[in-house]
């Protein structure tokens, strides 16, 4: 295992700049998703890691050793392909020890060791097949299986899990999960997502046009986005986003919009100085809304969009005087009145701020 | 009723006619068939009376004809494996590496190759080949049908080995190979269904091309079989059906035996593809 550090890594394709300026540091045994919406540079970024793309300009370090210009074989990394790309001549055996044949591992021994792999991954009574017939999810374990049955610096992840359906995802998820702590595997996953970024990842680099926008610690990420596009990409569903105009109030903060008032907030310098233009963005997670009850001081109300039952609980969709929407979600305990209007309170300390930059204003005492 | 009757009506016509026009292609390969054992010379179709093996005797004892269909393999071979090796090569080159203009190149060779297979190019490649000295020999032959079919086959490799995802080159290189066992192990077994294609392709052109083998070569020691078929005409220039018919009957038979190995060990399948 080793660590991995791109230092002002950008990557132009002729005229388009996919990755403007990257710098990051993996440490060793870490699990990093690379999250993000399509076209952000994710894939281009993991493909730099393997040396399948070479760096327009920058550095790449593979436990502290530059390896920028490095052949992929040389740079001792394992990797799953989006589309599996298993060898389709080459049974399931073959395919999964051919990693072993090109560092000259006898027959015998290479298929034993393919025989292991495989049976971790329940696969193993299907080594003579060919790829072609095999299911989609035995298909992508075989991938995994590939990539698993060499000693690796750095595990690297195309979406593997993407061409699967929701239950083998899952499961899938899981093993992955389980693989991590087994072996303490430094990984890139490469995700769109954020569940899954969530559920494996030791620290999440969100992305966008090529940029890494924050690169946290999961929980982190979900607490104290850093942006409102990181706010709007995590989070299922993601945080609510209400444009507001804010003033000072006898020394507190005091938000409005359509249908919401919100007072009494704690005000600081940063948010002071936030105020003073005027603007801001609320961010407050759908999971810290409730259905107002009389007395409720900070509320927001508008016309029912959408209620969506989910078993435990349910989506319950508002669209505001101004045509924003702002979801909530209800555990169906609650009476959910589904009437013409909604109202819901929330809770002040659960309440994220952002100044008119869209970036996040630290949380008091932060 | 009255709509499904015009519906049958319309099908009754429709094979008639298809039935029609089968005959009239069957009729050609059923003679084809049938008059190498005719002792009788004839052109119409006969079922042959008695059947008679001795047009092949006759044939067999003509050693010019016979030595000839060993000359057409050399050259068919010598061919087919100049422009298998060298099209695989050129079109995988052209299709996964980044050179610009690369595109153009295949079409300018595609334009000239067209030119080189041509009669009018004749003179000039009987000077080039003369000026080298190859003029007469196996070897000439095999170079310029290679130079005239390279290109046809490097366009038809390259848009195969395009439609195949990289991925595949890729995770063997990830996984440790080098560029060598990367082709030999992962890129050539998927492209080898475009490859066969294309030899069948080269093969069959080369077995029935009569124009330059004819110009190039003097010896009737190295004349293929496309040439001496003519040994079976009379001085006076009529051919001699029924030798004709037996000798070309053996001349077709590498060509359909060619096409049952290659279908029985490969497959014609023309697609790449990773998984469904
Ligand atoms: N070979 C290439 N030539 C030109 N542009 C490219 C090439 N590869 C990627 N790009 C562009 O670079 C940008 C980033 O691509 P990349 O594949 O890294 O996106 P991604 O984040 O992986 O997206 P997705 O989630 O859809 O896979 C995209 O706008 C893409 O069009
Ligand atoms: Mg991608």
């Amino acid at each position: 295992m080793a660590s991995v550090e791109f230092q002002n890594v950008s990557k132009t394709f002729g005229s388009f700049t996919a990755v403007p300026d990257i710098s990051f540091s993996i440490a060793d045994g870490e699990f990093v998703c690379l999250l993000g919406p399509s076209g952000c540079g994710k894939t281009t970024s993991l493909r730099m890691i393997a040396g399948l793309e070479t760096p327009s300009g920058g550095k790449v370090l593979i436990g502290g050793k530059d390896v920028t210009y490095l052949h992929p074989k040389d740079r001792q990394i394992s990797m799953v392909f989006q589309d599996y790309a298993l060898y389709p001549h080459m049974n399931l055996a073959d395919n999964i020890a051919y990693p072993l044949k090109v560092r000259g591992e006898a027959e015998d021994k290479r298929h034993a060791r393919a025989k292991e792999v495989a049976d971790v991954l329940k696969i193993g009574d299907l080594m003579k097949r060919l790829p072609s017939q095999i299911s989609g999810g035995q298909q992508q374990r075989t991938s995994l299986a590939r990539a698993l049955v060499y000693p690796s610096q750095v595990y690297l992840f195309d979406e593997p899990l993407s061409n699967l359906d929701a239950k083998l995802r899952l499961e899938a998820r899981g093993f992955l999960n389980h693989l991590q702590r087994d072996m303490g595997m430094t990984a890139v996953y490469v995700t769109h997502d954020q569940a899954e970024a969530m559920a494996l990842a030791t620290r999440i680099a969100v992305m966008d046009k090529g940029r890494i926008v924050q690169f946290a610690p999961p929980i982190e990420i979900y607490r104290r986005p850093a942006t409102t596009f990181v706010a709007n990409f995590v989070g299922n569903p993601p945080m609510n986003l209400v444009p507001v105009e804010a003033m000072v109030d006898g020394g507190q903060l005091r938000l409005r919009a359509d249908g919401l008032t919100l007072t009494g907030l704690p005000l600081s310098d940063d948010i002071a100085k936030a105020a003073a233009k005027g603007k801001m963005t609320l961010g407050v997670r759908p999971e810290h809304l409730r259905m107002a009850e009389a007395g409720d001081a900070n509320t927001i109300t508008g016309k029912l969009f959408a209620n969506e039952n989910m078993g435990p609980e349910s989506l319950v969709t508002m669209e505001r005087a101004d045509g924003g929407r702002v979801t909530a979600r209800i555990f169906t305990d609650d009476e959910i009145r589904t009437d013409d209007h909604v109202t819901l309170a929330f809770d002040t300390r659960h309440v994220t701020l952002f100044d008119d930059t869209g970036a996040r204003i630290p949380e008091i005492g932060e | 009723m009255q709509i499904s009757r015009s519906i049958y009506m319309r099908r009754a016509i429709f094979s008639v006619a298809a039935s029609l026009v089968g005959v009239v292609f069957a009729l050609p390969l059923v003679w084809f068939i049938f008059a190498p054992f005719n002792a009788r010379a004839e052109l119409g179709l006969a079922i042959p009376s008695p059947f008679t093996l001795s047009n092949f005797v006759t044939v067999f004892q003509n050693s010019f004809a016979m030595h000839a269909l060993l000359n057409s393999l050399i050259q068919a071979f010598g061919g087919v494996i100049l422009v298998g090796g060298a099209a695989t090569l050129a079109a995988y080159a052209l299709s996964r590496s980044s050179i610009p203009g690369k595109r153009a190149v295949t079409y300018i060779l595609l334009l000239f190759s067209s030119v080189v297979s041509g009669s009018a190019a004749m003179v000039p490649i009987f000077l080039i080949i003369s000026a080298i000295g190859l003029i007469d020999t196996h070897l000439a032959v095999i170079l310029v049908f290679a130079g005239g079919l390279l290109p046809t086959a490097m366009f038809i490799l390259r848009d195969f080995i395009d439609a195949i995802p990289k991925s595949y080159e890729e995770s063997a290189m990830v996984a440790g190979a080098s560029p060598i066992q990367t082709f030999f192990d992962v890129a050539l077994p998927v492209i080898r269904p475009g490859i066969v294609v294309v030899v069948v392709w080269a093969f069959v052109n080369i077995w029935g091309s009569f124009l330059i083998p004819f110009i190039l070569l003097r010896k009737d020691t190295l004349m293929p079989a496309s040439v001496a078929i003519y040994s079976f005409y009379s001085e006076a220039g009529t051919p001699i059906v029924t030798l004709l018919a037996a000798y070309s009957l053996i001349y077709s038979l590498p060509v359909i035996v060619l096409y049952l190995f290659v279908n029985w060990k490969f497959g014609f399948r023309f697609f790449g593809g990773i998984k469904s």
